[in-house]
């Protein structure tokens, strides 16, 4: 059971301002099905550059729509220089706090709004699309993104920036792509805080070397391919050459040596070993696989 | 406000015949039966009518009656304990839709060296039998899959499986928390070789469960440190628990055909009215093979949790697949194993009745839910008037 505030209650079962404006000025679609909450917001300015009208539509859990709710209610009368400057923070001090896990849900409304006013400022033309890098492809989440909820928000660890912006909350392929972002914007601030991805070290045993393999195909490996419903067991080491098979959908796909071959053994190389190369166990390559869907 | 509880699969009332029995247990007859003299000896005497009144249920000898702590625990016990005693072989099979408590202990053998197998279902949860026996050889070691699984209802062919997978040597498991008191079961005219259960799930207290073991199954013990249920779980007993859980099965065997029906009829009424009063809805799981207890709607365009909130300001219980209710970001594991659309697997419902409810709560829901889902459906971008 989540524990929401009274006020973000309140806006989820008397949701003000829904709908869509006629003609607005500006119009913000953020989110999609898939992800599992997505909202638009629109609004109308009056003679003075002031927001008049806010309307939104919002597909998603109680705090999702009580966000919309509670967002168009704030904008109500600034100025878009004004709107501009809300952050993810002020929509949840609002409401009197969120639940840790749905912080999305403020990054989502900010997000929102900054759609709708680069759409009035650019004329209409411009729709929200996504800047940068993506990290977290599960949820199309871009580096620059993360880099701002991290900044904004004071975020230390990689639970957190899934919380507020839900990159590494799928697959958790991303997580340590996440963790050196993290790093890299708050520096001297986890220092010290342990991170799980193994660490690569100096000279090691060759029965230091397979567990530390193991432990990246574990850990760094295998939740990617899982997401995508495939898996992969370690077979052998032999010295250099690290032998694996693959399982699942990765087994049938014809492109496995150009794409997960190439994937484990950047892994590997990052996380044990800068001499290590892959291959594929070819016995196993030709068991029988499942063309089901 | 009345509270309509349809959250069966989740947890069940304790039966007023259970809790009269095990009321004493407390305060009067607290001995451990361990103990050599009279008062807790006698404790003893209701342990063993407890384990008579499961294996009536389950149609086995009380000899194959080991009492744990809980589905979860009886669900461990049997994987781990299994591959500790048949350490030659390294191959698991279960599928895609088990319940984490035999998935994640699965997942995590897999970090062992074992190498599992998930088997996949079809659009209406439905395995496909040549699939598994394409996977089944010497290296198997076990094979564990669900009676019915908890979020759709589904009920998978388990003795078809079990004959299967016995004939090819392996040792079969089923996780049955869900079919237990709700599908008949003679376990001396079947294969299966483990079977979880647990209290709650049936009308007993929490913290019980019980674990299957044919006679003659290699099983490791989980827990080390007494000589309780003859070396196979150690640690003093819950009296009250085993007590309630005997009645608990007692109470099933008596009642099952007539509550089934009578279920079945309410979960019917419930299901049909919803899919007709609702537009652009659809049902989750397998139609001809179900639990009679449960169905698995998925209203499109909107999400559960929103759902499951509106319900419950009426005072209407029920769960969700939704990505919103578990804490994580992805919507239920089953029914995107399913291939459920995003579209309509956020938005699922799953209500499980008990003979506890009644046609009252029934009309009551289907008056309340078709305004909800308008009303959250104006809400959502998605829908376009």
């Amino acid at each position: 059971m989540w524990e929401y505030t009274d006020k973000l209650k309140d806006h989820f079962f008397n949701p003000r301002n829904v709908g869509e404006i006629e003609e607005p000025d500006g119009v913000g679609e953020v989110g999609s099905l898939a992800c599992g909450d997505a909202l638009k917001l629109t609004f109308k300015l009056d003679e003075n550059g002031k927001i008049a009208e806010a309307k939104f539509k919002t597909f998603g859990c109680a705090s999702a729509i009580g966000t919309s709710s509670v967002l168009t209610e704030m904008i109500k009368g600034l100025t878009l220089d004004e709107a501009a400057k809300l952050t993810n923070k002020d929509i949840a001090d609002y409401l009197g706090g969120l639940p840790e896990q749905k912080m999305h849900c403020s990054v989502m409304g900010r997000e929102a709004l900054e759609a709708a006013i680069d759409n009035y400022r650019s004329g209409g033309k411009k729709k929200h699309e996504l800047e940068g890098t993506i990290v977290c492809t599960c949820f199309g989440v871009t580096e620059q993104e993360i880099e701002r909820v991290i900044l904004e928000n004071d975020l230390t660890t990689v639970e957190e920036v899934t919380n507020y912006c839900k990159a590494g909350g799928g697959c958790g392929g991303c997580q340590s792509e996440i963790e050196k972002i993290i790093e890299k914007i708050q520096g001297d601030k986890v220092k010290g805080v342990p991170v799980s991805a193994p660490r690569r070290a100096g000279k090691l045993t060759n029965i230091q070397k397979i567990q530390l393999i193991q432990q990246t195909i574990n850990e760094q490996i295998r939740p990617a391919l899982r997401a995508h419903g495939g898996n992969i067991e370690l077979i052998d080491v032999e010295g250099s050459k690290v032998i694996v098979a693959f399982r699942g959908m990765c087994a049938q796909c014809r492109l496995t040596e150009f794409t997960m071959k190439d994937v484990v053994e950047a892994k590997l190389r990052e996380f044990v070993s800068k001499d290590l190369f892959v291959e594929e166990d070819k016995e196993s390559a030709q068991e029988p696989h499942n063309h089901r869907e | 406000m009345k509270t309509v509880y349809f959250d069966n699969n989740a947890t069940t009332k304790v039966a007023e015949e259970v809790l009269e029995e095990v009321k004493p247990l407390f305060c009067e007859l607290y001995g451990n039966p361990s103990s050599m003299h009279t008062f807790g000896g006698q404790i003893g005497r209701r342990i063993r009518r407890a384990r008579e009144q499961v294996a009536g249920l389950l149609g086995c000898e009380t000899s194959e009656i080991v009492f744990t702590g809980g589905g979860t625990e009886s669900d461990n016990t049997a994987i781990k304990g299994v591959l500790a005693a048949a350490p030659n072989r390294r191959i698991v099979i279960t599928t895609r839709v088990e319940h984490p408590a035999v998935l994640a202990v699965c997942r995590e053998l897999e970090n062992h060296g074992y190498m599992i197998v998930e088997l996949s279902v079809d659009r209406q949860g439905r395995l496909d039998m040549a699939e598994l026996e394409e996977h089944l050889d010497d290296d198997t070691a076990l094979v564990t899959i669900m009676y019915a699984n908890n979020e759709t209802g589904t009920v998978f062919p388990i003795e078809d499986i079990a004959e299967l997978v016995t004939s090819k040597g392996a040792l079969f498991h089923t996780d049955a928390v869900q079919a237990v008191g709700k599908i008949p079961l003679d376990l001396s005219k079947s294969n299966i070789d483990l079977l979880s259960l647990s209290g709650h799930k049936l009308h007993a207290p929490k913290g019980v469960g019980v674990l299957y073991v044919r006679k003659g199954t290699r099983l490791s013990p989980f827990m080390l440190g007494g000589h309780q249920e003859a070396g196979r779980r150690a640690g003093t007993e819950n009296v009250p628990g085993i007590v309630g859980m005997g009645k608990a099965c007692e109470l099933a065997a008596e009642n099952l055909e007539a509550e089934n029906s009578k279920v079945k009829a309410l979960r019917d009424k419930l299901e049909r009215t919803i899919l007709q009063k609702c537009p652009d809805c659809r049902l989750n799981g397998d139609p001809d093979n179900r639990l009679p207890n449960t169905t698995n709607i998925s209203f499109e365009y909107i999400e559960g949790e929103a759902i499951l909130l509106m319900l419950d300001k009426y005072g209407i219980c029920a769960s969700s697949g939704s990505a919103c209710t578990s804490g994580s970001l992805e919507p239920s594991h089953v029914l995107r194993a399913m291939g459920v659309p995003f579209t309509a697997a956020h938005g699922s419902i799953r209500f499980s009745l008990s003979r506890y409810n009644t046609e009252d709560e029934v009309d009551y829901t289907i008056e309340k839910l078709p305004p909800i889902i308008n009303q959250l459906r104006e809400l959502s971008p998605f829908v376009t008037k």
